[in-house]
């Protein structure tokens, strides 16, 4: 990229390497990624560290997460404001956490958050029905809806408040066989 | 770097904070009016400071004060605004022990939070003012919240700001430290250290250490900085600040007498550090197709990708297994062992002159091919080759060994790293959570897939609802049985049958190579090859088709297949394997037979000629008109090119016709065909992954029990992998659609692995049992001449080591010691497989326990949530009474509203969510006014649980008991 023009100092790239479980090569693919969902907002010199965030409705419509149900949720709990108005950083983030290489702690973190629908710190019922609706694109009548819901609370509730708090998430989801296999984009 | 846009962009994090801050404390308005106050404040502080350029880190780290403030925040008001003013001090070292952190100040605030809240206010102003001064250096220091890490933070702050007055630093101090005795050794530390500070190289020794100490901290901060689940924003200021930090100090400590080897190897560490980020970019951007396999992944979901991922993997693994034998063996022989034509072993014999550059040694591997370095009997028993004098039997031998150590190796650890990452899958206790989280694959990227997904997704749940409502009602048990009998009995036919005909096949062709190769056809020269490939092709199918009279489950069913299939290609490779055995024995009489025809023929040629001297075989005779033995072990490597090359065949033709050609037939003939092709019977066909993984496994089993005697099926391999990567990568994008059902293959990785194990044992077997028990033949071969293969180790030691070496050798390798030792890893591996069985043990006690104590929680926490509510009522009541006698309850009453309000749907859930409020309820006395009972209600009701810090529903258990008592 060096003959080219600079997107970023060697100082700026070491930054992402340390706070991402990218290369050097990934983030400048990721910026040329952001830099191409709105090429006239985006600017190609991010050495001065410009100010510039893509709105929702651009990143939800990248390949990777277009067919996610879960995408408005994903954009908005990386977003700083809660309203999925990413910046860079806030872009690369995202990535980085959904990648192979980050650990299980950090995508349950996340992976809370996302399913964490009315920001309220617990997967509440509602959540739950959110999440199951989502996933079956509503095929499922409303009785059976509940009874997953209050199974899958009962399962794995701890405390036995209701509703799931992060240490109840955790705890279920660091056993799934398959939640680090199926919880990460490509890039 | 960011500053510019962090400065920018402050005011919307504000927001935010504001926002998250709002919605955390909906229920606790009294506090909310204090806060906003001093934020106001603040801001206006802050604006003064965005001049100055300092702002911003302070605004970082205050977001995250206020974060974790919010979560453990106690309700008391004064504490409140008492850590407020402390959080501006002491936002440096915040970011890094949140927990241990929290513990310790709430100690300290409520010892000392009396005396200070008076002179709060006051001093507030002052505060808002120094601090920017000292932003710098409060933001340098280590792990502020500790206390010695405060001294050192006062130090440095000090050192930055030495100019500062230092009345006002001592007061501060005074103000900072909470506990007295701390407070009073800080001075003194301050002030006797104040000149000193300057110049750390006068620091006492414990200082350095401390400094080293939050040097390290530091250190250890920026590797894991990737790992913490902050906003980007925030780990590059940590980051930044941790350097500037590092650096500063790292350098300040090296400038010591003693300290030149703490400056190297700190120097040493950066480099080291450099280096790998650059090999690990540079092994990255090694790694292949990773474009390719994202698109499939994309397209197919996790599944089909894995068998990518799978066959990248064995790409790699061949590649090492390729470097070694091209690197040791066949390079070195190449270059520096005897030419070809030089002796008998390395010419082709003059009967197969003619046919030696036919069309057919491309894939018969005979003629030149034969007698080139592909194969082990062109290697020659010279026991040092070339002016390297390399060792070529020696290197022959280990690398033979080499190949299978490290197969052995890279599996297991892959097996142990696999067990590792995937969680304790096993237990069924999470079915309904696990499908609500984590069936959808994020990886997922196209329409058609992703409506797959959600089908059977839906279709998932649908069968765990009904096996919840009812274990599914059998029609008919005695049928099922008998046809599953049926079924497998079938199955047993099928590989028995599979067996016979390859022991038949393998039996005929030795027949037909008595006679002569030439008089045969095409496919009776290749019958065997053909036989187990077509075999190989035709059997699963049978299987599938017998399958469908079982009635399984689909997951149940496709373990029996995947189990029948390896039953069934381990069936083969072995009746081959034991014909090759036969055949083995048939060549070695021979070779005795042609041994004799030699001394013979020798003798009658010395006989015809004058008889000089025994000086060996006179010029006349060419190499390619020696008499020579059948040299079994080509013969082995020659029948597993073969077999290799069919396979190979084999698989890229059935991918050719029965996907590509299938789905062209029914694209283009679907609009004149008399019924839907696309939907109906032949449709386009699937991936099949488990039969794919099960054929690139096997096909690695030949690889390792050929590769002693055909140096070049590494080579082989590698090449087929690589073909078959872009072939199938082709193929699967554009003649499959994706999977109806789609099974995790995530889950059985290690099965997979496990196979691939088994299969390595399986193969190495027979290669040993070769190796160790038949000699090698007399005139092929790096070993011709030697009475077994392993001799060539014995002959190394006894002459090109010290005697002594071969003493110890000897010594150790005497039935006396090596017995004790077989004992002793047997005793070794009964001990740890029997803690390893009660560790298990335990954990399922363990399991037990913590589910008989959830149920109890349960059934208790509904109780307390019964309890709370009628409490709740009650304090609504008696709230309302009240309001009209005291206004100053005002906040309080509408706070208890409002709570009251927002929980309604879930004031069962919330009041009664953990043990906290039980215990609570429990310790207070029920004479208490309702109203401060329900104040408490309200504070808890925050959500203060981020799931940014997982520590912190402990923290709320650890500290709600200490909350009743002020």
């Amino acid at each position: 990229m060096g003959n080219k023009q600079t997107i970023f100092t060697d100082e700026q790239l070491d930054a992402y390497q340390d706070c991402t479980f990218f290369t050097r090569k990934e983030i400048l693919r990721l910026h040329g990624r952001y830099h191409e969902l709105a090429p006239h907002l985006v600017p190609m010199d991010y050495t001065k560290d410009p100010d510039c965030k893509l709105p929702l409705a651009l990143i939800v419509n990248m390949p990777e997460l277009k067919e996610n149900p879960f995408r408005n949720r994903i954009v908005e709990s990386f977003s700083e404001d809660g309203m999925g108005n990413l910046s860079f950083n806030e872009f690369v983030d995202m990535f980085s956490v959904l990648s192979e290489m980050a650990p299980r702690e950090l995508k349950a973190i996340y992976a809370f958050k996302i399913y964490d629908f009315n920001v309220d710190n617990y997967l509440c019922k509602e959540d739950l029905e959110k999440t199951l609706n989502k996933l079956t694109k509503e095929e499922l009548t409303p009785e059976e809806v509940e009874l997953v819901c209050q199974k899958a609370i009962e399962e794995a509730d701890l405390d036995g408040d209701n509703k799931l708090s992060f240490a109840d998430f955790e705890n279920m989801i660091t056993r799934a066989p398959d939640f680090l296999s199926t919880f990460h984009i490509r890039i | 770097m960011p500053r510019d846009s962090l400065i920018t962009s402050e005011s919307d994090i504000d927001v935010g904070l504001e926002l998250a801050g709002d919605e955390d404390e909906f229920s606790s308005h009294p506090e909310e009016h204090e806060r906003e106050r001093h934020r106001g404040k603040r801001r206006e502080g802050d604006r003064e400071k965005k001049k100055r350029g300092h702002g911003k880190r302070r605004k970082a780290s205050r977001s995250r004060e206020r974060e974790e403030e919010v979560q453990a925040r106690p309700d008391k008001r004064e504490r409140e605004r008492r850590r407020r003013a402390k959080s501006d001090r002491e936002t440096g070292g915040r970011q890094r022990d949140e927990e241990g952190k929290a513990k310790i100040k709430s100690g300290k605030v409520a010892k000392t939070k009396k005396n200070i809240t008076n002179e709060k206010t006051k001093k507030q102003e002052e505060e808002e003012e120094s601090e920017d001064r000292n932003a710098k250096g409060k933001k340098k220091h280590g792990s502020a919240k500790k206390e010695e890490k405060q001294e050192d933070g006062g130090r440095h702050r000090e050192k930055e700001k030495t100019k500062e007055v230092k009345k006002k630093k001592h007061k501060k101090v005074v103000e900072t430290s909470s506990e007295q005795e701390t407070s009073e050794q800080e001075d003194n530390g301050e002030e006797d250290n104040e000149e000193k500070e300057v110049r750390p190289e006068s620091l006492t020794p414990e200082e350095l250490e401390r400094l080293k100490e939050a040097v390290d901290d530091r250190k250890k901060l920026i590797q894991v900085l990737r790992g913490k689940p902050w906003p980007m924003k925030k780990k590059l200021v940590t980051l930044r600040e941790s350097q500037q930090f590092v650096e500063k100090y790292e350098g300040a400590l090296g400038k010591g007498k003693g300290r030149k080897l703490y400056v190297y190897k700190v120097m040493m560490t950066k480099k080291w550090m450099k280096f790998q980020r650059d090999f690990e970019n540079f092994r990255t951007a090694c790694i292949p197709w990773e474009m390719k396999i994202k698109e499939i992944e994309s397209h197919f979901g996790s599944s089909v990708a894995s068998y990518f991922i799978f066959l990248r993997w064995m790409y790699g693994i061949n590649m090492i297994l390729f470097g070694l034998t091209f690197g040791l063996v066949m390079v070195p022989e190449a270059l520096m062992g005897r030419p070809y034509g030089s002796i008998p072993r390395k010419t082709v014999p003059r009967a197969e002159e003619a046919s030696a550059m036919d069309f057919a040694v491309l894939w018969d591997f005979g003629g030149y091919a034969q007698y080139s370095v592909l194969f082990y009997g062109y290697y020659n028993n010279q026991r040092a080759i070339g002016w390297l004098k390399f060792r070529m039997p020696l290197s022959y031998f280990l690398v033979g060994v080499g190949t299978v150590a490290y197969s052995y190796m890279v599996v297991i650890r892959t097996m142990a790293r696999n067990a590792n990452e995937s969680g304790v899958g096993d237990d069924n206790s999470f079915n309904f959570s696990w499908k609500v989280f984590t069936s959808w694959d994020y990886l997922i990227g196209n329409p058609e897939t992703a409506d797959n997904k959600f089908a059977s997704i839906t279709t998932s749940f649908k069968e765990a609802i009904l096996e919840e409502q009812e274990s599914c009602k059998d029609d008919n048990i005695h049928l099922t049985r008998f046809l599953r009998v049926l079924a497998n009995f079938l199955v047993l036919c099928c590989l028995a049958g599979s067996g016979y005909l390859i022991y038949f096949v393998v039996r005929r062709s030795q027949k037909f190579a008595l006679d002569g190769l030439e008089n045969h056809t095409w496919w009776e020269r290749n019958e065997v090859n053909m036989v187990m490939s077509l075999l190989g092709m035709f059997c699963p199918m049978l299987f599938d088709v017998i399958s469908a009279l079982e009635n399984y489950h689909p997951r149940v069913a496709l373990q029996w297949q995947l189990g029948r299939i390896f039953a069934l290609f381990l069936g083969n490779l072995y009746t081959f394997i034991i014909a090759l055995m036969d055949e083995i024995n048939l060549k070695r009489e021979e070779e005795n037979i042609v041994k004799f025809n030699i001394t013979t023929w020798e003798a009658s040629f010395y006989n015809g000629t004058v008889s000089e001297n025994s000086t060996g075989l006179p010029f006349t005779v060419q190499p390619a008109d020696v008499p020579r033995g059948p040299c079994w072990e080509t013969m082995v490597g020659q029948e597993f090119v073969r077999l290799i090359i069919s396979d190979t065949m084999t698989t890229y033709i059935t991918l050719l016709i029965g996907d590509f050609l299938r789905a062209v037939f029914v694209r283009f003939l679907n609009h004149c065909w008399c019924w839907d092709l696309e939907a109906g019977f032949p449709s386009y066909s699937e991936f099949d992954v488990s039969g794919n993984v099960l054929g690139l496994i096997f096909n690695q089993g030949m690889i390792w029990m050929g590769a002693f005697y055909a140096p070049c099926l590494p080579a082989l391999n590698v090449l087929r992998l690589h073909v078959s990567m872009y072939l199938q990568c082709w193929a699967v994008m554009c003649c499959n659609v994706p999977q109806e059902r789609v099974f995790k293959a995530s889950g059985s990785n290690n099965f997979y692995m496990a196979m691939l194990l088994v299969i390595l044992f399986l193969s190495t077997l027979p290669a040993i049992y070769t190796i160790v028990t038949i000699p090698p033949s007399f005139d092929c071969g790096p070993f011709s001449g030697k009475k077994r293969m392993f001799d060539v180790i014995q002959e190394t030691l006894e002459s090109d080591f010290p005697a002594w070496f071969s003493k110890v050798f000897s010594y150790a390798s005497n039935p006396g010691l090596v017995l004790p030792f077989i004992l002793l890893m047997i005793l070794a591996i009964y001990y740890l497989q029997s803690t390893s069985k009660s560790y298990k043990e335990a954990n399922v006690e363990l399991k037990k326990k913590l589910q008989t104590q959830n149920e109890e929680n349960k059934k208790k926490n509904k109780r307390a949530a019964l309890k709370a509510q009628m409490d709740l009522e009650e304090a609504r009541k008696a709230a309302e009474q009240q309001q009209n006698n005291k206004a100053s309850l005002q906040d309080q009453e509408a706070d208890v509203e409002e709570n009251h309000g927002s929980s309604q749907s879930l004031s069962h859930g919330k009041n009664g969510r953990n043990p906290p409020p039980h215990v609570r309820d429990q310790e207070l006395p029920a004479t208490r006014a309702p109203v401060p009972r329900t104040y408490h209600h309200g504070n808890h009701g925050t959500p203060g649980h981020l799931p940014g810090f997982p520590r912190q529903s402990e923290h709320r258990m650890y500290r709600v008991p200490s909350l009743q008592r002020h």
